[in-house]
């Protein structure tokens, strides 16, 4: 096990995904547990999708993924949270709707430039070795920059996802702290995804989440056991990424399904 | 000194009013009861006094009050049910509109979670999940949370929903304590008009309009305040 370990850390590029790997479970894992919480999970996959889709469009123009791709699903990440808050639109149904809209748009770009090949795949179910030097530098800071606000805006954000009427009423202004997670949010997910995977980015923020809301009936609780639930399974699965050549992504979110599985299980034995 | 007026106000949503000709004010240690049927404009007006919505027409004014000294009992709502959260986690958040350009709580704010659990008696339960309490204990906790929020001015949506008798004679009890020992004015939407009568200093009742504001005694002795408490026929 050790020598394995040993072994992963000689790489540069292993040691890169696993530095920003752990920064970006960190960061999904706590969002994740606000966006659990105020139903919100589902925004999460809409806004991976629409990093595939930009990302695809990225390529075929020749730019830099990263630079594109930030401030569009930021930019679909607040509207994404303008349509679950207003009643016209059914909140389901436009996630939906952008989502899938996105994922053929993306599809559409990589088809008519370079073909469906093995970046298509990449995109999809993530590649540790899609990380250069510069994305990791930008990951590292911009991860770092996540935590910083989260643990700032902790109280409030613990407010306005309790009781977000409560908030407003007395004077919190919960349209910007909603939009502060949102954008949180969007970071967190376009940093993963190279990674993890357009499809299974989402994961990482509900599964630890969940898990830890089975057995912890505390916010704090909850929060620290899903950050550190996160980060444990991120490192397990990339060891048995690595020893049993699975891909990354895919290995983390197993681990994670079979934490979420003993949470449970340990959740229902307390209550009997 | 009044501290919320209301002049000739309307409150309503996407250029319709839901309830107008609004004109009444609450005076410190007042308890003022809003009554009126499903569809009268209360939780309208409630937005209006909060804050959430501006009036149509007319004005709202606020003597000596500021907007994040007022405390408020929303209605329960489906999140809240299996939210993992502890009492005190709870309360605490109520001080949020104290902290200004502050991040995190200081002495004062932990103090005052305490001395509020302390006033609703549920000091105890500080470290339990706010999932496992029952339907009365959480409005406990709510109401200290609220009490978190202000010094002056509570204001209450229908406190007592899904609660059994006993439980919410207990916290209407519990309100009228505040009321009386502590000088906090209340404004509370209700249902129940035969408590509204028995513990409200003024009644306001609406009909998408204002039909009554005054003393409860003035309230008993009108002719719609005896329609309604069913003393006399409708006809």
């Amino acid at each position: 096990m050790i020598s394995i370990i040993s072994e992963m850390l000689q790489y540069e590029f292993m040691t890169r995904a696993l530095l920003v790997g752990f920064l970006v479970s960190l960061c999904a894992a706590l969002l994740g547990v606000s966006l659990v919480l105020k139903r919100y999970s589902m925004i999460g996959d809409g806004l991976s999708h629409v990093g595939f889709g930009t990302l695809a469009i990225a390529t075929a123009l020749g730019m830099a993924p990263l630079k594109l791709t930030i401030p569009v699903v930021v930019v679909a990440a607040f509207l994404l949270l303008q349509l679950s808050e207003s009643n016209k639109i059914n909140g389901d149904s436009a996630i939906a709707l952008i989502s899938s809209g996105s994922l053929a748009i993306g599809v559409m770009a990589i088809s008519i430039t370079t073909g469906m090949n093995m970046e298509v795949y990449n995109y999809m179910f993530g590649s540790i070795l899609s990380l250069s030097v510069e994305d990791a530098r930008l990951s590292i800071v911009l991860c770092s920059a996540v935590l910083v606000l989260f643990i700032i805006f902790y109280n409030r954000i613990f407010a306005i996802t309790f009781d977000e009427t409560f908030a407003k009423a007395t004077g919190t202004r919960v349209k910007l702290y909603n939009m502060v997670i949102a954008f949180l949010t969007a970071i967190t997910i376009v940093l993963g995804m190279r990674m993890m995977g357009s499809l299974l980015i989402s994961s990482l923020i509900i599964f630890p989440a969940l898990s830890s809301m089975q057995v912890f009936k505390k916010f704090r609780l909850v929060v620290v056991s899903a950050a550190v639930l996160s980060v444990c399974c991120f490192f397990v699965g990339m060891i048995l990424s690595y020893g049993y050549g699975t891909p990354s992504g895919a290995s983390v979110v197993c681990v994670n399904l079979v934490v979420f599985v003993i949470m449970t299980a340990v959740g229902a034995l307390r209550r009997v | 000194m009044a501290l919320i007026e209301c002049k000739n106000a309307a409150f309503g949503y996407e250029g319709k009013a839901a309830v107008d000709q609004l004109n009444f004010s609450v005076e410190e240690g007042n308890y003022l009861c809003i009554v009126g049927e499903n569809g009268s404009g209360k939780s309208t007006l409630m937005k209006g006094i909060l804050g959430l919505i501006s009036p149509m027409e007319g004005e709202i004014l606020y003597d000596g009050l500021k907007s994040n000294e007022i405390g408020y009992l929303p209605q329960a709502t489906d999140i809240q049910k299996n939210f993992p959260a502890s009492v005190y986690e709870v309360v605490i958040s109520g001080r949020l509109n104290q902290m200004g350009r502050r991040f995190f709580y200081n002495k004062a704010d932990k103090k005052a979670a305490m001395d509020k659990m302390e006033m609703m008696g549920i000091t105890d339960l500080r470290n339990t999940s706010y999932q496992e309490l029952s339907g009365g204990q959480r409005q406990r906790v709510l109401l200290a949370r609220a009490l978190c929020a202000t010094q002056k001015i509570l204001l209450l949506d229908e406190p007592v929903t899904g609660l059994d008798p006993a439980t919410t004679r207990e916290m209407y009890q519990c309100i009228r304590e505040l009321n009386e020992k502590h000088g906090i004015a209340v404004i509370m939407i209700t249902h129940d008009i035969d408590m509204a009568v028995s513990e409200a200093s003024h009644i306001l009742q609406l009909a998408e309009t204002q039909i009554f504001f005054g003393t409860t005694k003035q309230y008993k002795k009108s002719k719609i305040g005896r329609i309604w408490m069913g003393e006399e026929e409708d006809d």
